[in-house]
């Protein structure tokens, strides 16, 4: 049963996030962490924003915040966002990450030793390649996979790289990925009860 | 324990899932053990530098801490951070290497403009009060923090009356900060930043510049006394009317972070402010009852009188 999604964005990446986070109900039962690019002084818009435009609550990640199923977290911007294995966020601002900071590779490398297979990693529109050392680690955990259809991808750049970085498990178009996450969460939930 | 992953895979098979294999399944249990060991060694690794060497990292925030030395990891090509632990203990300059992938140096001149503005106007009347100031800048870095604090209070009228201790566990970027020469592809960001932080002169007041760097001006650094401390290890060393500890503690476990919010306090006097990161936060901590908020979103706290821990 899975525990976590994490979900990396770039160019393009608000109206990406608001499709996928818009199809999940106020009591999705794992927490949401994303990484969207972002100008460095663009301060906690993106999160009021989505917090608006979904059912979920969406909030900026704090420091030492437990993590709590249910909740979006968004990552500051201009601090990595790591995830400690006791399931808090730290930040940092150790330099930009293949130019990125936040840096969804970052995200999703130290979301793997909190979270091991029970991670689901997202890879959405962006017009570089960061998140594809991220899913590629993801994968060799024994994780999950969904990378946004590069064709309806705003941006293809980002998706294209973690297709070719690894074995994905799906590739979908936009509108997809919220009700196949709900779809899958359910599954792998009757599976743990069965 | 051990039969688990088969009765997954069983499960699993039979319900045709796409999610997991039982294959793949087991071998993310080898590689889960394999995590274990990771953190095993890590902890190793952390108890030996701070045998040998005396920096205690052991009480920092894990996940950046184990990605540094991962990273160090990969460009040294060791199988494991065991292989790496025995050329630590008998070669220093391998652990000079280290512990320079461990220190995030990361800083600008003003940075976070609004904390500086917000300064100026809620701690700098304060402050004017005081005939004689004390202020330690803790994990001062390279020292554009401490250069920015000077020309506000050179403009404030304050400097002459003011010793500024700035201190940090890292020697070479201390050097640097005391040198106060920075590079020059990073002026225009800081002239911008002294003008949003309301900068009252022209920021090229305070420096001469060359084509490859930029000098910061000697009369800044003269009340300036730049010195090795260890906010993991080392205690109280004055009595402070500011302290300034921005981007530090974010790096810090709660544990450490309550002992170093602690030794705040006991370098404070009453009603000494204490300046942090605008991520970071004293609310959380042990110390938080001793402190009030002066601006809440530039994270200015005022130590209160008694001690309450
Ligand atoms: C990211 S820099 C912050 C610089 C500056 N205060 C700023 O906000 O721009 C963090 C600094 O903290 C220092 N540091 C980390 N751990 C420390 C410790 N235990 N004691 C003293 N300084 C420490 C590092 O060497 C580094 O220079």
């Amino acid at each position: 049963m899975f525990e976590a999604i994490v979900i990396g964005a770039s160019a393009g990446g608000l109206k990406a996030l608001t499709s996928v986070l818009g199809a999940l109900p106020s009591e999705f039962p794992l927490p949401i962490i994303i990484v969207q690019h972002l100008h460095p002084h663009s301060d906690s818009y993106l999160a009021h924003i989505l917090d608006t435009k979904c059912q979920l609550k969406v909030k900026q990640a704090d420091e030492k915040e437990s993590i709590v199923a249910g909740i979006v977290y968004v990552a500051p911007p201009n601090y990595h966002l790591l995830v400690e294995e006791d399931r808090t966020f730290s930040l940092t601002c150790e330099e930009p990450v293949k130019f990125a900071r936040p840096s969804v590779d970052v995200l999703f490398e130290t979301a793997i030793y909190a979270y091991r297979n029970k991670l689901i990693g997202i890879i959405l529109t962006g017009a570089n390649n960061d998140g594809s050392q991220g899913v590629t680690k993801i994968k060799k955990m024994g994780g999950y996979v969904i990378v946004q259809a590069p064709t309806t991808a705003e941006a293809d750049a980002m998706p294209q790289a973690a297709i070719a970085a690894t074995q994905v498990d799906e590739i979908l178009p936009i509108n997809q990925i919220g009700p196949y996450l709900l779809q899958l969460i359910n599954q792998s939930k009757n599976r743990a009860n069965f | 324990m051990l039969n688990i992953p088969y009765i997954d895979e069983i499960l699993y098979a039979n319900l045709e899932s796409k999610i997991y294999l039982g294959r793949i399944f087991i071998r993310a249990k080898i590689k889960m053990d394999e995590l274990e060991t990771q953190n095993i060694e890590l902890q190793l690794l952390l108890q030996a530098i701070y045998l040998k060497y005396g920096y205690d990292f052991r009480n920092y925030a894990k996940a950046s801490i184990k990605r540094r030395i991962l990273h160090r990891l990969i460009k040294e090509k060791f199988s494991n951070i065991s292989a790496m632990q025995h050329k630590l203990l008998y070669e220093v300059s391998f652990f000079e290497r280290l512990l320079l992938d461990m220190s995030i140096n990361v800083t600008e001149m003003f940075r976070d403009p609004s904390f500086y503005l917000a300064l100026k106007k809620k701690v700098v009347p304060e402050l004017k009060k005081y005939p004689f100031l004390k202020i330690w800048h803790a994990g001062c870095s390279t020292g554009e923090e401490v250069y920015s604090m000077a020309i506000i209070l050179k403009e404030e009228g304050l400097y002459d009356r003011t010793q500024i201790y700035a201190t940090d566990m890292n020697e070479l970027a201390l050097k640097k900060a005391k040198n106060g020469i920075f590079d020059i592809s990073r002026l225009k960001q800081y002239t911008a930043n002294y003008q949003k932080a309301g900068g009252l002169e022209s920021f090229s007041d305070y420096y001469v510049a060359d084509d490859k760097q930029v000098i910061m001006d000697k009369s800044l650094k003269k009340n300036i006394l730049f010195s090795d401390h260890n906010l993991a290890t080392d205690g109280v060393f004055g009595e402070m009317n500011l302290i300034m500890c921005r981007n530090v503690l974010i790096y810090f476990n709660r544990e450490l972070q309550n002992r170093v919010f602690k030794l705040f306090f006991d370098s404070l006097c009453t009603d000494g402010f204490l300046c942090i990161g605008s991520k970071e936060s004293i609310r959380f901590s042990e110390s938080s009852d001793a402190f009030e908020d002066v601006v809440k979103n530039e994270k200015i706290y005022r130590r209160l009188g008694a001690a309450t821990n």
